[in-house]
């Protein structure tokens, strides 16, 4: 099958001392146009390094990524990133960090038509009148607001997320999951999202793929998450699908923990 | 954001947080800890100062040297009185110079002759020599800016560039300015001729000198701010495919300018440092040259006219520091603003 978004056989090798170190190795995975799709996996097994080469910050050693029928040469803004950490240059304010990536990618805009879709999407987030806020002025949840604008503004066919909510508190972590939820119901937008909470992949996405632990990690299983949008947290979480379908990740990262501890000269 | 806010932030950033507790105190906050605050910032300092002179006055009077007594506190403060004086008498004398000139330019159109303006040649005071001192240290201090912050983006931008440069800079870092100023002397003379010169010789000697010896913090701060651009902001560059000049001008050199500053900074304060040496070779009419001028002149004021330069090259070194200080503070986009 075909997808919107395709990695194919896609592997990282780094050379090493002691001869090559194989991160990533047979990486096959489809987006369908629209689809929401999150990575979850032990911390440093790979995941992080799967995205970062969709989004072409890092070399491919292996394989290739194909988005809309083109493989990808490098980054680019078709693909949007937000970062774990928020990325935000200090010396612009929030409105002049998005309209650095609208500038590039609507250069024919007139200026005012550019200024729109700032404020467009920096109200979208909820940052409607922090235009002029500088990123020193705002909390690490508005930081990742304006971070989150600053990729839908450069309407990327692909969203990139990279353990977005990571570095925040777990209540703004809730309030950015609405937020992110809502988002895609509007733009309807393929995603891939990287992180390592269970809850989080389970809420956002249509399907969670599980990466086996590294080296040569891969994709381990995919657990599609059939709950309706739009979605509500406080109905999944009464349902007892939700609880099944976590049991079934808790399962398959604890069987992954298993599998370190009998093989500990692998690590 | 209160009025009160407001002055302590001003006060903070141009280097006077000292007197923070006293504004405090004058709105009537926290009486006892500003009384503490101001004990441990103004009464330690003025203990210490108090202690320094103390012990100036009383060594002092003990040393015979062979042009008198060196001089205590009291015959440096004296002469620096003189010296305001002297400045004093020595702006008189012109005032009255120029007004003499009008009313002979008067006479001499009423009598039909021809007139030619005259310039007042009075010797230079105190002041006049600060004033040349400081018009030489800047102009050298821009000539370093303008060489090094270019170079030192390159450096940054560049591990190549930074590694063919690296042996220069690090051979010519430690050069003294008295090994460059006979050098420079010699090729300014060379180079420099011109009936009709804008500036002095001795200007553009001191001034180079200077440039030679303070362009390499600055080369040396702004390689290093360039260098150290946040990995996730040249990712974001990336991501955005800006061109190289939107790269250099919209991330790399606004993350590089709070080292830049500091680099300024303190090449500033090794130009000042530099220009006292540097005048008084190549007899720039500064306070070096005043300084060589007092040496030379083996008066018993000599050793309090010169601890008066001492202190007033110390005094000026303070403010320049301050001064950049309160620049490089409005460059730094790090701080969190006052929370109004």
């Amino acid at each position: 099958m075909t997808g919107y978004l395709e990695m194919y056989n896609l592997g990282k090798t780094y050379p090493g001392a002691d001869g090559p170190a194989v991160i990533v190795e047979g990486f096959d995975l489809s987006l369908q146009q629209g689809e929401f799709v999150s990575l979850i996996g032990h911390s440093g097994c790979g995941k992080s390094t799967v995205l970062s080469m969709v989004a072409g910050l890092n070399s491919i050693s292996d394989g290739g990524v194909v988005v809309d029928g083109r493989e990808i040469d490098g980054p680019g803004p078709d693909r949007g990133v937000v970062f774990q950490a928020p990325s935000l240059l200090p010396w612009f304010t929030a409105f002049d960090n998005v309209m650095l990536g609208v500038n590039k990618v609507f250069a024919h805009a007139t200026p005012a038509e550019r200024s729109d879709i700032v404020e467009h999407y920096l109200t979208v987030v909820g940052l409607g009148d922090a235009l002029e806020k500088r990123p020193a002025e705002l909390s690490g949840g508005m930081r990742q607001r304006v971070g989150i604008a600053r990729a839908l503004a450069l309407a990327p066919k692909v969203l990139l997320l990279d353990e977005p909510f990571g570095m925040l508190d777990s209540l703004t972590r809730l309030e950015l999951q609405d937020l992110l939820l809502q988002v895609r119901d509007r733009e309807k937008i393929t995603t891939l999202m990287v992180t390592h909470d269970v809850d989080e992949a389970i809420f956002l996405s249509d399907r969670v793929t599980m990466m086996t632990n590294g080296p040569a990690a891969r994709v381990g299983d995919i657990l599609p998450i059939p709950f309706e949008r739009p979605r509500e947290r406080t109905a999944l979480l009464e349902s007892d699908e939700y609880y099944r379908l976590r049991e079934h990740l808790l399962a398959f990262l604890e069987g992954q923990e298993l599998k370190r501890g009998i093989a500990p000269a692998a690590a | 954001m209160s009025n009160k806010v407001r002055v302590i932030r001003g006060l903070d950033m141009v280097g006077l947080g000292l007197l923070v507790p006293f504004v405090k105190l004058a709105t009537g906050e926290a009486p006892r800890t500003q009384a503490r605050e101001i004990l441990q910032s103004v009464g330690l300092p003025v203990l210490a100062i108090g202690a320094f002179l103390l012990a100036w006055s009383l060594l002092a009077s003990s040393v015979e040297t062979s042009i008198g007594s060196v001089p205590g506190p009291i015959a440096v403060a004296t002469e620096a009185g003189n010296l305001v004086a002297d400045h004093r008498a020595e702006r008189a004398k012109e005032a009255a110079f120029y007004e003499r000139m009008e009313t002979l330019k008067l006479k001499y159109a009423e009598e039909g002759k021809p007139w030619k303006d005259r310039r007042y040649s009075g010797k230079p005071t105190y002041f006049d020599q600060i004033l040349t001192s400081l018009k030489t240290v800047f102009a050298g201090f821009v000539l370093a800016s303008l060489i090094a912050v270019p170079l030192g983006i390159l450096c940054g931008l560049s591990d190549r560039f930074y590694a063919a440069l690296n042996p220069l800079i690090q051979v010519f870092k430690p050069v003294s300015p008295l090994a460059w100023l006979p050098i420079v002397m010699i090729l300014v003379s060379a180079l420099y001729t011109s009936a009709d010169p804008m500036f002095e010789k001795s200007f553009i000697s001191s001034a180079v000198t200077v440039a030679l010896c303070s362009l390499w913090p600055t080369l040396v701060n702004t390689a290093l701010g360039v260098a150290s651009v946040d990995p996730d902001h040249m990712n974001v560059a990336r991501v955005l495919k800006l061109s190289q000049m939107e790269r250099v001008f919209k991330i790399v050199l606004p993350s590089a300018l709070p080292l830049i500053f500091t680099g300024l900074r303190l090449s500033l304060g090794v130009g000042w440092m530099v220009l006292i040496a540097a005048e008084m070779l190549a007899q720039n009419p500064g306070l070096g040259k005043f300084v060589w001028d007092m040496f030379q002149n083996g008066s018993s004021q000599t050793l309090a006219q010169i601890m008066v330069a001492v202190f007033t090259i110390g005094l000026i070194g303070f403010a320049l520091d301050r001064m950049m200080s309160f620049v490089q503070s409005l460059v730094s986009f790090d701080v969190a603003p006052a929370k109004a």
